[in-house]
């Protein structure tokens, strides 16, 4: 990677596995799990997040000398607020039925954990270029997880992918449906994020066992 | 009858952790012992007590589309409800500050015990969670925004003393190494929720069941709620009963 060095690349990538926001460093699981019963309301919601994020943290990493630190929750909030705000707009202005379907959960990116964890563990300290690598990779791997407990829970709750019936026609029994096969209602339910979420830390940390929690 | 229907609905069907996650940042972090769950519940029930109501007033006569009329005729067609986000972080900061410092100066006895979870607060879904749902369900009068907030909170209390319990008697238990802590606690509370969901018949009659998914029209049919006697969800039943009467007591 010529334009990014070791250093910052491991910003974007660690956050993907090792250090993940959700399964490691357990923040921002509010918003994660409500939106994922479905495949494209999560893809949203992680792009969301990665725009407010990388953004949200070059602006505070760029006030960091400024701020006093007394009032800096505050600070931050009212960043994050008005970036949110921007993706709000965007929304009902493009997408319009997905807005809808979202509800209050895009505002509640800005009390999103991991949004004002990264402000207060990163871009307090660091300069703008690098504590952008850091909000986008720690987005992105917010966004994973999103996307695969969103897979999951479209795939085997409804059959579907995007809304396209993949496994064949659950009412005139084609494909998959043919032989038997049923959708399992449950995985559209809330409950269901939590424990498809349980599932992956668990595959996760039988993979490397350094991530193992002591008792 | 109103206000006693929303009140049982926002603790049980419309919990905020277990129907929509709200607050599950601080609800994973500081349940790993019933004291200091305690501490945060009740500062929690305490700040959405407060907030919901002034962001309803906020809300009502500021943010809406024509809620400025009282100003004068010519303000009547603004519409400022795309400040709401900004408004409601802002008066609740505010609002957790304020409290912080009134309840040190009046009883330093409870800020001992609450003290270090206030600053926590401001940054918990539940709390903005709260006012954002009273704004989108369009809750009607100030004194049931009230009801809608104390009630939230006590459901929110529920949840995190409930797991709170549970965690501290699951180290007792031989749970698999990779699962240990942070999963099992996912997991539990997943069983917790499926729990929780058999509250959804409770204001219908039952007859008709309610599933209050957040998103998506779920025109799946709906299994009945009725989760496998697992040991943990036996628990969980058990001591939600034990905080209820607690509640009731008090």
């Amino acid at each position: 990677m010529g334009l990014l060095s070791k250093k910052d690349s491991k910003l974007i990538l660690d956050p993907l596995s090792d250090d993940n926001p959700i399964t490691i460093q357990v923040l921002g699981i509010c918003s994660a799990l409500a939106i994922t019963a479905q495949l494209k309301p999560s893809i949203v919601m992680a792009v969301s997040v990665i725009f407010v994020l990388g953004i949200g943290n070059v602006v505070i990493s760029l006030m960091r000398n400024i701020i006093p630190s007394k009032i800096r929750i505050i600070v931050q909030l009212i960043v994050v607020a008005t970036l949110v705000i921007i993706v709000d707009l965007i929304l009902k202005a493009f997408a319009y039925e997905l807005s809808k379907e979202l509800s209050v959960f895009i505002g509640l990116i800005i009390t999103n954990c991991i949004i004002m964890g990264r402000f207060e563990a990163f871009a307090l300290g660091n300069g703008p270029w690098r504590s952008f690598l850091d909000g986008v990779g720690n987005a992105l791997g917010y966004g994973v997880i999103l996307v695969i407990v969103g897979f999951f829970r479209e795939l085997l709750g409804s059959g579907t992918l995007f809304g396209f019936k993949i496994l064949g026609d659950s009412v005139e029994k084609t494909g998959l449906y043919a032989i038997g096969y049923e959708n399992n209602g449950f995985m559209v339910l809330p409950p269901m994020a939590l424990i498809v979420v349980g599932i992956i830390i668990w595959i996760q940390r039988s993979r490397n066992k350094a991530l193992i929690e002591e008792l | 009858m109103e206000h006693l229907e929303l009140f049982f609905k926002s603790i049980f069907v419309d919990n905020m952790v277990f129907a929509y996650f709200l607050g599950m940042c601080s609800y994973l972090a500081v349940s790993k012992k019933v004291s200091t769950a305690v501490g945060l519940g009740a500062a929690v029930i305490f700040v959405l007590t407060v907030t919901v109501p002034l962001n309803w007033l906020l809300d009502q006569y500021i943010l809406q589309r024509g809620a400025l009329s009282w100003l004068g005729a010519e303000y009547a067609d603004y519409d400022l409800s795309f400040l709401s986000f900004i408004l409601f972080i802002a008066t609740i900061a505010t609002m957790v500050q304020l409290v912080e410092i009134i309840v040190e100066k009046f009883s330093p006895s409870l800020y001992n015990s609450l003290g270090i979870f206030l600053p926590l607060i401001a940054v918990n879904c539940a709390i903005l969670g709260g006012s954002l749902f009273m704004q989108s369900r369009e809750i009607e009068t100030v004194a049931l925004a009230l009801n809608y907030g104390f009630s939230s909170g006590i459901g929110w209390f529920l949840a995190i003393v409930a797991i709170a319990a549970i965690r501290e008697k699951i180290r007792y238990s031989n749970v698999p190494a990779p699962l240990r802590g942070l999963g099992i606690t996912f997991i539990i509370t997943g069983l917790m929720a499926i729990g929780f969901m058999s509250f959804g018949g409770m204001l219908t009659g039952g007859d008709a069941e309610e599933v209050s998914a957040p998103i998506a029209e779920v025109s799946l049919p709906i299994p009945a709620a009725t989760p496998e006697l697992d040991p943990s969800a036996v628990q969980a039943t058990e001591v939600l009963e034990v905080e209820v009467s607690d509640i009731t007591e008090k």
